[in-house]
């Protein structure tokens, strides 16, 4: 009929090729994903590699030239000072105990968020505050909230009974949280799950948001109580989001230093220290740019070992 | 109007082969009907011919002219889409504008196409309303509407019925017919639904697992089924398809005859059948049975379906064994092996 | 008869649940109005007013110290850093929802751990890199790195978002006429705005929330945004001034939680279709 016929010519021009290869999933596929991937590439990746030179040479704020390869030297002095241990240790036990109380905080949560309840809009928007909130501005009103006088909770203990002159928990009318070395590790602990609470819980929500409503129903129908059916149905189904929640939750609090930058400053002495801000002390405050690279890198292992934990989870539930 | 010729086309996803060699042209204003079980390559062979995935081998013409590696925009070849695909976020005038819109038609050839569409398909009431506020019938003119008002060369429809509920469906079956015939646009009509390509197509190619099995008119896949897949296919209930010692034999369910009202022509077959249950449709009977005598082989004992057109109750009644005849007349012989058609030549020689 | 106490322990729970994330904040609120001369009493009830709520706290913060000027960097990072995010991810999500076949759909966890991959791992690098380019102490150094966190997480953000609209969209598109960028510009897109809306409030907030790039790339005051500004300006050695960094506090907190709690069913289909279940 009309204008209706095929174009049938070739193209010839250069234009028209080029106009032509974009018509083609991948080349067209490659130019937009490109300019993402190159920028990530150029920021993450060099920066790693970048990272490696560093933590085998001995630059300095001062020297930053990375010219003389000292092999292992940094990675052997570092392992040699007693604040490493401590280090090592605060970041996995941090870490562990987060997860571990997120866990059951999360799936808590989530039996609750995946009801339809009056005012859940407003619960919502409550609920996400922790997450919403830069991490450097929660860590200083926490420590307001522990401040070492005037602390709140101090001051309920203290109505209850339990703090002061004849309470149970001492003589003195302050609890001291980041002052003594375990309290301050629970401290921190506290405020960790307290921001990452959010997270583990969304990703946990989606989970439970994908199970058959069916497959509950039935089970309520034979009989099965509330706790019945989240042990037996619930907890079973949602394994895979669980493992990805927690790996996602421990790579945030592992890699994170403003906590104890600003509660604790890794004190008293070293006893909160942690690798990510040990590294900011040596490498930027200090200026040993080639030691603070090699305690950072003493995380990859374990990060990488999560990543690929991570991965292969959601590839089997991808397939499921 | 055109013609689509396609040569030994190809199209493989990794290991699996979607469409597996597929020949054949259509004829200039038909429509031809696509039809096959899910999984057959129906649908990937409409999506070869529309330009949105490149075969991995073979030729595609449009009235003689290659089209791989054209781009779907300039193939000039509309699809109506199972979903419909109406795009939500623009009203339907929108919605019908756009494709003469994207070509850059002028404006008053538009309001012409437009106003020439909305007629055609009594739908102008709806064009300031937004995709979401259709209902079934209504998204399904409206796709109609988008894939007509640019005048293609080749209509392809995608299932385009199989969304709609059951009442309407065969409403929408007769308006697509009539529509057809008034455009005459050469349309490939992808269905797994026999009933509608039987009522609605010219011609129709029976696909299954890539390849072609028969391209006729309907009147030829029920009367003259090329192999056993269609006679299996093609009919509800299908071809009776019975092993005899040399060639299968199939018999469409009304082709039996009670012995006793046999029509004075050459048998084929003889069977005996005991009846084990009675299926009451309206103006038909079907016949549930077990063959109990008369193949090659005695202990096969096959179940048939049988068809008596009438509405009045049978005399025949269940758990009665009854003798059928069949005439040669009426018959379909296929090779054992292959399972294509015999000729009556070679039926005769074994 | 049973069905009435099983809703008061289900309200019961979410009140508590709400409160346990809500508390430091409230205080924190309670904490801006009160007087120094109270606030810093022994002993006093530290939830109640006991003298008259002052706004001083709040009128010294935006007018006698540097955090307007650190609100003002963090809103110019901010908006670049969400240009330069909107601008990279959304072709990019695009791409792996459509046209990079199988492996560019199912990467989105991959995309989710790149995310992951913590600061702390290349701030030192990344600081080198800053002090070569000529960026340190300056707030383009923040702009040019907050990208490499941002661009992760909305890319999977949006990968769901693409992923949800249905293929028959683009390929209509395509048949009517349109290039595949058009495909993508004209139908897709429209289709995704509320996921890029999603990813401008989340590029945003991630952008305010990071504290280690901003104290290691920048010490002067007057580059500082808010994250790293406020614990370090606000807090003379061991002076804070608590009211004053309650409301710093709380005037980043409140909007942003807002927009994430608005936000939060975006959150959790992301997770469903990117994350957790097609990997």
């Amino acid at each position: 009929m009309k204008e209706g016929t095929v174009a049938h010519d070739r193209p010839t021009g250069l234009m028209a090729r080029m106009a032509l290869a974009l018509e083609r999933p991948r080349v067209l596929g490659t130019l937009m994903l490109a300019p993402a991937v190159l920028y990530v590439v150029a920021f993450v990746a060099v920066p790693f590699f970048i990272a490696i030179a560093l933590s085998v040479s001995d630059a300095t704020v001062g020297n930053p030239q990375i010219d003389t390869f000292v092999g292992l030297d940094n990675f052997i002095s570092v392992i040699s000072q007693d604040a490493f241990g401590i280090a090592l240790r605060n970041s996995l036990l941090i870490t562990t105990l987060t997860v571990l109380i997120l866990l059951v905080l999360a799936t808590t949560a989530v039996e609750l968020l995946a009801r339809e309840f009056r005012g859940k809009r407003l619960v919502q928007v409550l609920f996400m505050i922790p997450w919403a909130m830069p991490v450097a501005l929660s860590a200083i009103t926490w420590l307001w909230l522990l401040d070492s006088q005037y602390s709140p909770i101090d001051w309920v203990l203290v109505q209850l009974g339990l703090l002061g002159p004849d309470g149970p928990f001492g003589p003195s009318r302050n609890m001291f949280y980041l002052g003594r070395e375990w309290l301050a590790i629970g401290s921190v602990v506290f405020v960790d799950v307290w921001r990452t609470l959010p997270l583990a819980t969304i990703i946990v929500l989606a989970g439970r948001l994908s199970i058959p409503r069916e497959r509950i129903e039935q089970a309520q129908l034979d009989g099965a109580g509330f706790f019945r059916v989240l042990f037996r149905i619930i907890i079973p189904a949602l394994a895979p989001v669980l493992t990805v929640a927690i790996l996602f939750t421990a790579l945030l609090v592992i890699g994170e230093m403003s906590t104890i930058a600003l509660l604790t400053r890794g004190g008293p002495g070293h006893a909160t220290q942690i690798l990510p801000y040990w590294a900011y002390l040596k490498g930027i405050n200090s200026g040993d740019l080639a030691q603070g690279a090699a305690i950072a890198l003493f995380l990859f292992p374990v990060l990488l070992a999560a990543a690929i934990v991570a991965l292969r989870f959601a590839y089997r539930a991808g397939r499921d | 109007m055109a013609i689509l010729t396609t040569h030994a086309l190809k199209k493989h996803y990794g290991r699996i082969i979607a469409v597996d060699g597929v020949d054949m042209e259509t004829v200039d204003g038909e429509l031809l009907a696509v039809l096959g079980p899910s999984g057959s390559g129906k649908t990937t062979l409409m999506r070869l011919v529309a330009g949105l995935e490149e075969p991995s081998s073979g030729k595609l013409y449009i009235d003689g002219h290659p089209i791989m590696g054209v781009p779907p925009r300039k193939r000039n070849i509309a699809m109506v889409f199972q979903s419909y695909a109406l795009y939500p976020n623009m009203t339907v005038r929108d919605n019908i504008l756009f494709p003469l819109r994207a070509r850059k038609i002028a404006s008053d050839e538009q309001k012409r196409q437009l106003e020439w569409v909305t007629e055609i398909l009594e739908i102008a009431d709806l064009l300031d309303r937004r995709p979401t506020r259709l209902s079934g019938g209504q998204s399904q003119r409206v796709a109609l509407a988008r894939a007509m008002v640019r005048t293609p060369d080749l209509f392809l429809f995608d299932e385009p019925l199989s969304s709609l509920d059951a009442q309407i469906r065969s409403q929408a079956r007769g308006e697509l017919r009539e529509l057809h015939d008034r455009t005459r646009i050469t349309t490939l009509y992808v269905t797994h639904d026999q009933t509608e390509a039987l009522g609605l197509a010219d011609r129709i190619m029976v696909m299954e697992k890539g390849i072609v099995h028969q391209i006729g008119t309907p009147q030829q896949l029920y009367y003259d089924p090329a192999d056993t897949f269609v006679a299996g296919f093609i009919g509800d209930p299908p071809m009776n398809l019975l092993q005899l010692e040399n060639a299968i034999i199939g018999v469409r369910p009304e082709h039996f005859h009670l012995a006793s009202e046999a029509p004075g022509k050459e048998i084929a077959l003889e069977l005996e059948i005991e009846v084990e249950h009675l299926e009451f449709l309206g103006a038909e009977w079907l016949i549930y049975g077990v063959v109990r005598r008369g193949l090659p082989q005695q202990h096969q004992q096959p179940r048939v379906i049988g068809r008596l057109r009438q509405a009045a109750m049978p005399t025949i009644g269940t758990r009665e064994t009854h003798h059928f005849v069949v005439t040669k007349e009426d018959a379909c012989f296929f090779d054992s092996n292959t399972g294509s058609r015999l000729s009556e030549a070679k039926v005769a020689i074994a | 008869m049973r069905g009435y106490p099983r809703k008061l322990i289900f309200y019961a729970a979410i009140v508590l649940l709400v409160l346990f994330t809500t508390l430091p904040v409230l205080y924190a609120v309670i904490t801006i109005f009160k007087q120094e001369s109270e606030l810093y009493r022994f002993g006093a009830n530290p939830f109640i007013y006991e003298t008259a709520p002052t706004l001083d706290h709040l009128v010294y913060l935006f007018t006698s110290t540097p955090f307007p000027t650190f609100a003002m960097n963090s809103l110019v990072i901010g908006l670049c850093v969400v240009a330069i995010t909107v601008i990279l991810a959304v072709p990019a999500a695009y791409s792996l929802a459509r046209l990079t076949g199988h492996w560019g759909e199912h990467s989105g966890m991959a995309i989710f751990l790149v995310y992951l991959i913590p600061p702390t791992l290349l701030f030192i690098p990344l600081f080198r890199i800053v002090v070569t380019l000529g960026l340190a102490n300056s707030i383009w150094s923040l702009v040019l790195v907050l990208p490499t966190i941002t661009i992760p997480f909305c890319t999977w953000l949006l990968l769901g978002f693409f992923r949800s609209i249905p293929r028959q969209l683009d390929e209509a598109a395509l048949l009517d006429g349109c290039t595949r960028f058009q495909a993508f510009w004209k139908v897709v897109l429209p289709q995704a705005l509320p996921g890029i809306g999603a990813c401008i409030v989340f590029a945003f907030s991630l952008s305010l929330s990071n504290y280690i790039y901003a104290v290691t790339f920048i010490s002067e005051s007057a580059s500082r945004n808010i994250s790293a500004g406020v614990p370090t300006e606000l807090i003379r050695g061991d002076v804070y001034f608590w009211p004053s960094l309650m409301a710093a506090t709380t005037a980043v907190a409140i909007p942003l939680g807002i927009a994430y709690g608005l936000l939060f069913d975006y959150l959790v289909r992301g997770f469903q279709s990117a994350g957790a279940k097609e990997g």
